[in-house]
């Protein structure tokens, strides 16, 4: 059973060595890189030590998952197939992942609707599977296009969920998620999630650690619960199922049980807090008005907020990057001055401006929108036109635009 | 895992519970000749049970645990149902999580061992109801069969729903008034074992529990050729006695009824080319074990 001090600096198959995670992250080198998405992810897992990836074709993680493929022809992964659907291939990530593998996994969409039963599973059996989401339309008439309508239903399952804006932080998110995901006091399952097409098929410089430095392997004894591996003596583990049973006992012990995964996530903030420098990032945050945003509405807000300062309107942003666990007090604290908060989201719902209502005080300064769903792009005219409309300004009609 | 690993320490031995005590005592791990004849000289991998008074399953459940020939290397996968109830109390690990997903958990359980422990033998065995095996998780079953994934597949087949109140499923046999069919069921028995058969396992066996000596067997043999060739299914009649209006003495009868040779539940057993190769192999080395042991004695006792 050895720790994964014992491991750094030897080298795997690949003659990668496994390094010290706060070292590689932080201190190694790093070469600027041009690639798609898709490809960062294969290069974040090269690096990832995976024991077992599981795949599925859906647009637009397929890509993504077929790479991880060739990784596993190359032998950077333990082994790698393709299952019969999502729902399965969510169940087989949990089989390997009790039998004490590292997990990876990518789905999108409508995959995420149905494998949705396993999520609160994973998170019940503190299985740390990390599962990348390449949100896309989930509604009826069918649609491939981005969409993060998906996100929402996540959040309720007791998993880790990270909204990755660009390729860069995907890439090293991916890495640090492991390291999150895999401490004894959180080990939980992590969605990490980006904007389908935006993120995983457009090209985008990312400075990528060297290519001979991996993560080290995970070890499976670190966890709060028992690996099923018969390698540590099974106890009978209860007299009486609680399944069944309609007796308070059986009630305090799920209501527990469940409580123990929320704590679990709220204790992945420290971690998170020092991988990621915080839950949150922010710029101008004593501005009147402050656009919310995460994933791709972030990048788009930025440069929202670029053409309203060439017209002498000052715009601050926070950009939220964990999801779950939610950064209340960081949010709370940044908008205490803002007048107009503005929520710009890629789905018709309009979840993000849900949680930030239920999380701010003087919540009718909340503004939720700019909307688009569907696939449609976020123009930043959008949004400028949203805050100009707030500030009693004139603006254009961007519907004559055509 | 190795047989010391589950010693007690000395300080901590009279507060363990006494079933562990047995387990370490006794060690029903680590013996490679266990079978069903040992039931009743220790405390087993299973005690007690909370299925209902007289449920075949609960012989079931001693026979292939008494036979398991590797328990300490041996992880189970169950699913939702009356298998579930009983699991909690097994000691090996086991697994359930959700309905129906069982033979998905356990290719990537499988997976996961052989990556990990790549000389080592861990035997991977999944156990689950009728509705789990043919109905709601018949996808996963199939496919983890038509993948040549390396384990066990052990359904029982008690041809309804029981642990939701006796509802038609998929293994119901064809008239039979139950809840959700409430003219009858209309449409034939499903024949699992034939799909295995084509599906790819490798070995395939339909019968009851009402021989212990036959389930050891069985389950040895199938177990033997998941380790070593491919998918392997057994599907073993456990009659609900609650839900077909029996009594609970009545289960062995109701067993032994229906596995006359113009029966449902005759014996059947397809063993395909490559399994009947490596079951003559062990066989073979079997017999020469025996006869190397009954030399020994006999050498002892000259």
């Amino acid at each position: 059973m050895a720790t994964q001090a014992s491991f750094i600096g030897q080298k795997n198959k690949k003659d990668q060595v496994y390094t010290d995670p706060w070292k590689m992250m932080h201190e190694a080198p790093r070469t600027p890189s041009f690639f798609t998405g898709s490809e960062i992810i294969k290069e974040a897992v090269r690096r990832a030590s995976c024991d077992l990836m599981i795949a599925y074709p859906i647009t637009p993680q397929s890509e993504a998952a077929a790479l991880c493929g060739e990784l596993f022809a190359e032998g950077y992964i333990g082994d790698y197939f393709r299952g019969e659907s999502e729902f399965a291939v969510m169940s087989q990530c949990a089989g390997a992942a009790f039998g004490g593998a590292r997990v990876f996994t990518t789905t999108a969409g409508p995959g995420t609707m149905r494998a949705m039963e396993n999520f609160p599973m994973w998170a019940g059996a503190r299985l740390p599977i990390q599962m990348i989401v390449t949100c896309r339309g989930i509604n009826s008439p069918l649609s491939i296009q981005p969409d993060t309508l998906e996100i929402s239903y996540l959040m309720q399952t007791g998993m880790l969920v990270w909204h990755a804006e660009t390729a860069q932080d995907f890439y090293d998110w991916i890495l640090m998620g492991y390291m999150v995901s895999e401490e004894p006091d959180v080990h939980l399952p992590l969605a990490l999630c980006c904007d389908g097409f935006f993120v995983t098929h457009t090209k985008d410089m990312v400075d990528l650690t060297p290519v001979d430095m991996c993560l080290p392997p995970y070890d499976p004894y670190r966890s709060p619960v028992p690996c099923m591996d018969m390698e540590c003596p099974p106890v009978r583990m209860m007299r009486d199922p609680f399944v069944m049973k309609s007796n308070y006992i059986s009630y305090a012990t799920h209501a527990s049980w469940q409580q123990e995964v929320w704590a679990a996530v709220e204790r992945s903030r420290k971690h998170t807090i020092r991988w990621m420098n915080g839950l949150i990032d922010t710029e101008n945050a004593d501005a009147d008005v402050l656009v919310v945003a995460s994933g791709t509405a972030v990048s788009q807000s930025r440069e929202a907020i670029a053409m309203l300062e060439d017209e002498g309107i000052r715009v601050g942003l926070v950009k939220i990057k964990t999801l779950r666990p939610w950064p209340g007090e960081e949010i709370r604290e940044a908008t205490k001055h803002a007048k107009h908060i503005v929520i710009p989201e890629f789905n018709v719902a309009g979840w993000l401006a849900r949680e930030v209502r239920a999380t701010v005080p003087n919540n009718e300064r909340v503004h939720a929108g700019p909307h688009v769903c569907g696939g449609m792009t976020m123009p930043p005219e959008i949004i400028t036109s949203e805050i100009k409309d707030l500030l009693g300004m004139k603006t254009e009609t961007l519907a004559a635009r055509g | 895992m190795s047989k010391e690993r589950i010693k007690i320490a000395e300080e901590l031995y009279d507060i363990m519970p006494p079933e562990y005590q047995d387990l370490v005592k006794r060690a029903t791990y680590g013996n490679e000749t266990r079978g069903w004849k040992d039931i009743g000289t220790a405390k087993e991998l299973i005690e007690e049970h909370s299925l209902c008074a007289g449920c075949p399953e609960s012989m079931a459940f001693r026979y292939i645990l008494a036979s398991l020939p590797n328990p300490e290397d041996t992880v189970m996968v169950g699913s939702t149902g009356c298998t579930s109830l009983v699991f909690p109390h097994v000691a090996v690990h086991n697994i359930h999580s959700l309905f129906g997903n069982q033979n998905a958990i356990a290719s990537g359980l499988k997976r996961a061992l052989s990556v990990r422990f790549p000389d080592r033998t861990k035997d991977v065995v999944v156990l689950a109801g009728d509705g789990a095996t043919v109905d709601i998780g018949l996808d996963m079953t199939l496919q983890a069969w038509f993948r040549q994934e390396k384990f066990t597949t052990i359904c029982f087949d008690n041809e309804l729903y029981a642990n939701t109140g006796g509802q038609e499923s998929g293994l119901m046999q064809k008239g039979f008034v139950a809840k959700m069919a409430p003219v009858g069921k209309s449409f034939e028995k499903v024949r699992l074992p034939e799909i295995a058969r084509e599906s790819g396992c490798h070995y395939v066996v339909q019968c009851t529990v009402s021989k212990p000596n036959l389930v050891e067997k069985i389950i040895k043999n199938a177990i033997y050729v998941a380790r070593e060739i491919g998918p392997t299914y057994l599907q073993i009649y456990t009659p609900c006695i609650l839900e077909i209006g029996k009594n609970s003495m009545e289960g062995l009868q109701e067993m032994r009824d229906s596995e006359k040779p113009t029966e449902r539940f005759a014996f059947k057993e397809f063993v395909s080319e490559p399994a009947k190769e490596l079951l003559a192999e062990r066989a073979a080395k079997e017999k020469e074990r025996k006869a190397e042991a009954k030399k020994q004695l006999a050498g002892q006792t000259a």
